[in-house]
C-alpha cells in the first residue's frame, strides 16, 4: 500500500540549533501513527512543519502524493490539526466554536453539525457554557470535535492528552480508536510510551532530531527492555534464598534487601515468581512492577546509537 | 467571494468578544473622557487660542480626544491578536483551507468596528459637555470617513507590533507611541507655543494633519491641504503596515 504520508529527509534549523536533522516518516492510510519523543525533542516543529505552518530548511512532505507546501490549499482539505495548546476560543460558547469552524470549512449545515458533534463528544450540556469555564478533558475533547468538522480524512494531534486525568485520558483513546475504525489516519505525538503501546499501529521515536528507532509498539517495547518486579525483603538471608530460588529469571541486585527481576512476559511472570517464593515460605516485605520509561528507551537508544 | 464571507465569519466572531467583554470598552473610553473633561474644566480655562473662546475649547479639544479614544483601542486590538497567536487560534485558522489575509483582513473589520463604537460613545460625552458643531452633512461624512480612516490605520499599525511580542503586555505598549504623537500635535493646543524643534516636528506629524481636518470640517471651515495630506498618511501607514503584517503573520 502505498503511504498516505511522507517525509522525506526533513532538516530544520532554528539558528544555531538543528532541531529536526533528516526526519523520515511513512505514515499508511488508516492507521494511527506515533511520535514519541521528550520535551523539546522537535515533535511539534514536525508536525508544523507537516502541516504546512512552518518551511522546512530541507526536504519535503507529500499528503496523499500532493507537495504540502506546493498544493497547501488542496492538501489542507484532507487534514486537520489539533495544535498542542487546544486552540478553542475561550469567549465563545463550545456550540459557537463548532459553528466558526464549520462556517470556514464551508460545510453544507453548520448548525445541524455542531449540535451533532455537541452530541457525539458529550458537550451537549456544555454547549451553552463559554469554553473559559470548561474542564482541561471538555476543552481537548471540543478540540478534537473542531478536528473533525469537515470529515477530514487525516487527523494531527500534538499531545492530545497531556494534562488530562487517567480517566479523561482513557476517554480519549476510546474515541481516537473509534475514529480509527471508521477509517481515518492519525498521526499523534506523545511523550508517554504507554500511550503509543495502547493506540498506535506504528511509533516512531524522535530523539536528537532524527527518528531514533521505530515499528510496532511490541518491537519498541521489546526495545526498551521488559518490565521489573522489585521485591524487597526484610533480612539480606531471605534475599539469598530467594536468588536461588529465581535461577531462571534475570536477576539484579540493588541493595542487600532488595532485588530487580525482569519479566519475560509481565504478569505471567510475576505470578509465577510470587507462587515460587510463597511455596518455599519465603515473603518479601514489598513489591512493585516498573515498565520502562521513556528515559530508560532514549538511553538505551543512545547508548546504542554511539556503539 | 469565499474571501468576503470568511473574512466576515471571521469578523463576527471578533464582534462576539467585543460584545461580550464590555469591561473594556469602558477601560478604553475612560482616559479620554476623563481627558476632555480635565482639558474642558480644569485647564481649558488657562489654554489661550487666538480665535476660540473658553467656552469654545471643547469645540477645539474634542478631534483629539476622538483619536485619543482610537488610540487607547488600539491597546486592546493588540491584545486580541496577541492573544490569538499565543492560544494557538492563528495556528488553527492557518491550517484551515481559507485564505490567509481573512483571518487578519476580519480582525481589521472587527476592530474599526470597535474603535468606532468607542469614539461615538466619547462623542455622545462631548455633546453632553456643550460641544456643538456647525457642519453640513457632507462635512460630518468626511470627518467621519477620516476617523474610520485614522482607525483602520492604527489598527494595522498594531498588527506587526501585536504579532511580534512575545507577550500579553508588550502588545499593547505600542499604543503609547500613538498617544506620544497625539501630545506633540496641535490636539490640546496650538503647537505655535512649542519649542522651534518640536515645532517643526508637531507640524509634519500625520497626527496633526489629521486633527485640523477633522477640526476644520467640524467647524465647517476649509481644511486647505490637511485632508490631502491625512489621507496620504493614512493610505501610506495603512498599507505599509499591511504588507508588514501579512508577512510577520505567515511566519508566527
Ligand atoms: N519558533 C522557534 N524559534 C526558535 N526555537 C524554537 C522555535 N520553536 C521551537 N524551538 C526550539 O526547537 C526545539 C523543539 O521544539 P518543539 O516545540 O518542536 O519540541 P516538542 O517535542 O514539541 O516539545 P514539547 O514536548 O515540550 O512540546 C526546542 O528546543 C525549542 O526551544
Ligand atoms: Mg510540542
Amino acid at each position: 500500500m502505498t503511504p498516505i504520508i511522507e517525509v522525506k529527509n526533513i532538516k530544520k534549523r532554528f539558528k544555531k540549533q538543528l532541531v529536526l536533522d533528516s526526519v523520515s516518516i511513512e505514515v499508511q492510510p488508516g492507521s494511527i501513527y506515533a511520535l514519541l519523543g521528550a520535551n523539546g525533542a522537535g515533535k511539534s516543529t514536525l508536525l508544523k512543519i507537516i502541516t504546512g505552518l512552518l518551511d522546512s530548511d530541507q526536504g519535503n512532505v507529500l499528503v496523499n502524493n500532493l507537495t504540502v507546501t506546493k498544493d497547501l490549499r488542496q492538501v489542507q482539505q484532507l487534514f486537520s490539526f489539533s495544535a498542542q495548546t487546544s486552540s478553542v476560543d475561550d469567549i465563545l460558547t463550545g456550540y459557537e466554536n463548532l459553528v466558526l469552524i464549520a462556517k470556514l470549512r464551508h460545510v453544507a449545515h453548520p448548525k445541524q453539525l455542531a449540535l451533532d458533534l455537541l452530541v457525539q463528544f458529550k458537550l451537549t450540556d456544555a454547549a451553552k457554557k463559554r469554553v473559559a469555564d470548561y474542564s482541561g478533558g471538555m476543552r481537548r475533547r471540543l478540540d478534537l470535535a473542531m478536528s473533525l468538522v469537515g470529515n477530514p480524512e487525516i487527523l494531527f494531534l500534538d499531545e492530545p492528552t497531556t494534562g488530562l486525568d487517567p480517566s479523561s485520558r482513557n476517554d480519549l483513546w476510546q474515541t481516537i480508536r473509534e475514529l480509527k475504525s471508521q477509517g481515518k489516519t492519525i498521526f499523534l505525538t506523545t511523550q508517554y510510551l504507554e500511550e503509543a503501546d495502547q493506540l498506535a499501529d506504528k511509533i516512531g521515536f524522535l530523539g536528537e532530531g532524527k527518528i531514533i528507532a521505530t515499528g510496532t509498539p511490541s518491537e519498541m517495547k521489546h526495545l526498551a527492555g521488559s518490565e521489573k518486579l522489585q521485591l524487597i525483603f526484610l533480612t539480606s538471608e531471605q534475599l539469598a534464598q530467594a536468588q536461588t530460588l529465581l535461577t531462571d529469571f534475570k536477576v539484579q541486585l540493588i541493595d542487600e534487601v532488595s532485588i530487580n527481576v525482569e519479566l519475560p512476559d509481565s504478569m505471567q511472570s510475576v505470578l509465577k515468581i510470587l507462587h515460587l517464593l510463597s511455596t518455599n515460605e519465603i515473603e518479601p516485605n514489598t513489591f512493585q512492577v516498573t515498565s520502562p520509561t521513556l528515559d530508560d528507551v532514549f538511553l538505551k537508544l543512545t547508548k546504542g546509537a554511539s556503539l | 467571494m469565499t474571501f468576503i464571507t470568511d473574512t466576515f465569519t471571521l469578523a463576527g466572531r471578533l464582534i462576539k468578544h467585543n460584545l461580550r467583554s464590555l469591561d473594556t470598552i469602558i477601560t478604553v473610553i475612560l482616559m479620554p473622557i476623563m481627558m476632555l473633561l480635565l482639558m474642558v474644566y480644569l485647564f481649558g480655562g488657562s489654554i489661550e487660542i487666538p480665535g476660540v473662546s473658553h467656552a469654545e475649547y471643547v469645540n477645539y479639544v474634542l478631534p483629539g480626544i476622538l483619536l485619543m479614544t482610537i488610540a487607547t483601542g488600539s491597546a486592546y486590538t493588540a491584545l486580541r491578536i496577541n492573544t490569538d497567536k499565543l492560544s494557538g487560534m492563528f495556528d488553527r485558522f492557518k491550517s484551515l483551507p481559507i485564505s490567509k489575509s481573512a483571518v487578519l483582513n476580519g480582525q481589521a473589520v472587527a476592530l474599526v468596528i470597535f474603535m468606532m463604537t468607542s469614539t461615538l460613545i466619547v462623542l455622545l460625552v462631548g455633546f453632553l459637555i456643550g460641544f456643538r458643531s456647525q457642519a453640513n452633512f457632507a462635512e460630518w461624512g468626511l470627518a467621519i470617513l477620516i476617523l474610520m480612516g485614522f482607525a483602520l490605520a492604527i489598527t494595522w499599525l498594531s498588527v506587526p507590533f501585536a504579532l511580534a511580542a512575545k507577550s500579553v503586555d508588550g502588545a499593547s505598549a505600542f499604543s503609547y507611541l500613538v498617544l506620544i504623537l497625539l501630545f506633540i500635535s496641535s490636539a490640546f493646543v496650538p503647537v505655535t507655543g512649542m519649542p522651534k524643534v518640536i515645532q517643526v516636528f508637531a507640524e509634519n506629524q500625520p497626527v496633526t494633519h489629521i486633527i485640523q481636518a477633522i477640526r476644520q470640517l467640524l467647524t465647517a471651515q476649509p481644511i486647505g491641504n490637511h485632508g490631502w495630506i491625512a489621507l496620504a498618511w493614512i493610505i501610506a501607514i495603512t498599507l505599509i503596515s499591511y504588507l508588514l503584517g501579512t508577512r510577520i503573520y505567515r511566519h508566527v
